[in-house]
């Protein structure tokens, strides 16, 4: 596998040492990290899942909008952050391969590193209280 | 390709009897190609060693900045190449998110800091890096951003089928809990792995590195672990911290040799030539 750019490599090192949940993802939506408060969240450790592909994560969890109804690609926070590179955040249901459904604050950011190279987004998401 | 080491002093220059065997002139590597061409790694206090081989001079210099900082750059004024009106010098370095390199490198060949700016120094072209494969006179250089405060490039460079990597300045286990990582997430892996000579900074002892965490370079231990992990065949040391003079270099690298290394450990001593 090939080494990661060192904006992402830094990126990880800051997660791994954090408190709030941190997923982050490369310039192709693949998710290359999240750390242990996130696990606890989806109910996955990153030991056991490794990287993935986006089409993969469908299978470990879907998300929808508050309300049930299927939340398009395009809403999502990290889609917007990847594809027009700026910020976004929106509240939206989280339902896990663990069969449970959480409602979470996700709030994405775009990586963009000198020379306006893309690199990927971080996403952070908090559970609300119901 | 051979290699000369005309600085290999860290941080800021330490000339005096305690560091004659080492040197004292900061970061710069001369390296010639197969066909004569000319790549020089870093501007410290050791270009000014290269005036002595500038007669006859080449019509081209190609002169690659890892970073801006003040021990990597401080020999360029002085380099009598750039008053050479016959002479192209090509600077290549990083630029920043908001400033070219001709504009960095403006803020300090410029007064009050410097008599002479940077416009009136006509030998000079610049070339903006940023992470990917240059072609460099006869040599392919390959650049990518390592963990080092502020915009920090390490070279690799190949002529013919030889290669060396250059990294200075380099803090690989930066906020790692365990270190080495996976290679994937392994500041540097890239541009050193397999090479046939690594520069590498060997800057502090275990305690130094301990006070000294995000400043931008490793533990001796952890520059041998990296050379380890990325499979370099022979490893140069280099950036040799201003605290450590020839004994307490002596020392460390008697210590780092004492345990079994898969490659070749080279002390980085300023004058030294290899042939890669």
């Amino acid at each position: 596998m090939a080494q990661h750019p060192v904006e992402l490599i830094l990126l990880q090192q800051w997660a791994s040492l954090m408190a709030i949940p941190v997923w982050i993802t490369d310039a192709g939506g693949r998710m290359v990290y999240f750390n242990e408060p996130t696990e606890r969240i989806i109910g996955l450790r990153f030991e056991d899942t490794g990287e993935l592909e986006a089409e993969q994560l469908a299978d470990i969890f879907e998300i929808s909008d508050l309300d049930g109804s299927p939340l398009p690609n395009m809403e999502r926070p990290l889609m917007i952050a990847l594809s027009k590179q700026m910020p976004a955040h929106r509240q939206m249901r989280i339902h896990t391969a663990d069969h449970k459904s959480r409602v979470i604050a996700v709030t994405a950011i775009p990586i963009i590193g000198e020379g306006n190279r893309q690199l990927g987004a971080m996403v952070t998401f908090w559970e609300e209280r119901p | 390709m051979n290699v000369a080491l005309h600085g290999t002093r860290g941080s800021v220059g330490r000339a005096g009897p305690e560091t004659m065997y080492f040197g004292g002139d900061t970061s710069c590597v001369e390296v010639n190609g197969d066909d004569g061409s000319i790549l020089v790694l870093d501007a410290g206090s050791g270009l000014a060693r290269m005036n002595q081989r500038l007669d006859p001079c080449p019509a081209r210099i190609d002169l690659l900045l890892t970073h801006l900082h003040m021990d990597h750059l401080q020999g360029l004024g002085f380099f009598r190449a750039l008053w050479f009106t016959d002479v192209e010098v090509h600077l290549w370095g990083p630029a920043s998110s908001t400033m070219s390199l001709s504009e960095r490198l403006g803020r300090y060949l410029s007064p009050p800091l410097f008599p002479v700016r940077v416009r009136d120094l006509p030998a000079l072209r610049f070339h903006d890096v940023r992470p990917g494969t240059y072609e460099v006179g006869s040599f392919e250089v390959t650049a990518d951003l390592v963990c080092h405060p502020g915009p920090t490039l390490g070279f690799r460079v190949r002529d013919n089928s030889t290669t060396l990597a250059y990294l200075p300045d380099h803090e690989p286990a930066l906020g790692a809990q365990k270190f080495p990582k996976p290679a994937e997430w392994t500041s540097g892996y890239d541009l050193c792995h397999g090479v046939d000579l690594l520069i590498h900074d060997f800057q502090y002892t275990p305690d130094e590195y301990l006070a000294r965490i995000g400043w931008g370079h490793p533990s001796i231990p952890q520059a041998l672990l990296f050379a380890e992990q990325v499979e370099a065949r022979r490893l140069v040391t280099f950036h040799h911290d201003p605290d450590h003079d020839d004994d307490a270099l002596r020392r460390l690298h008697q210590e780092a040799a004492a345990a079994e290394l898969p490659f070749e450990l080279i002390p980085g001593i300023t004058g030294l030539q290899l042939e890669v």
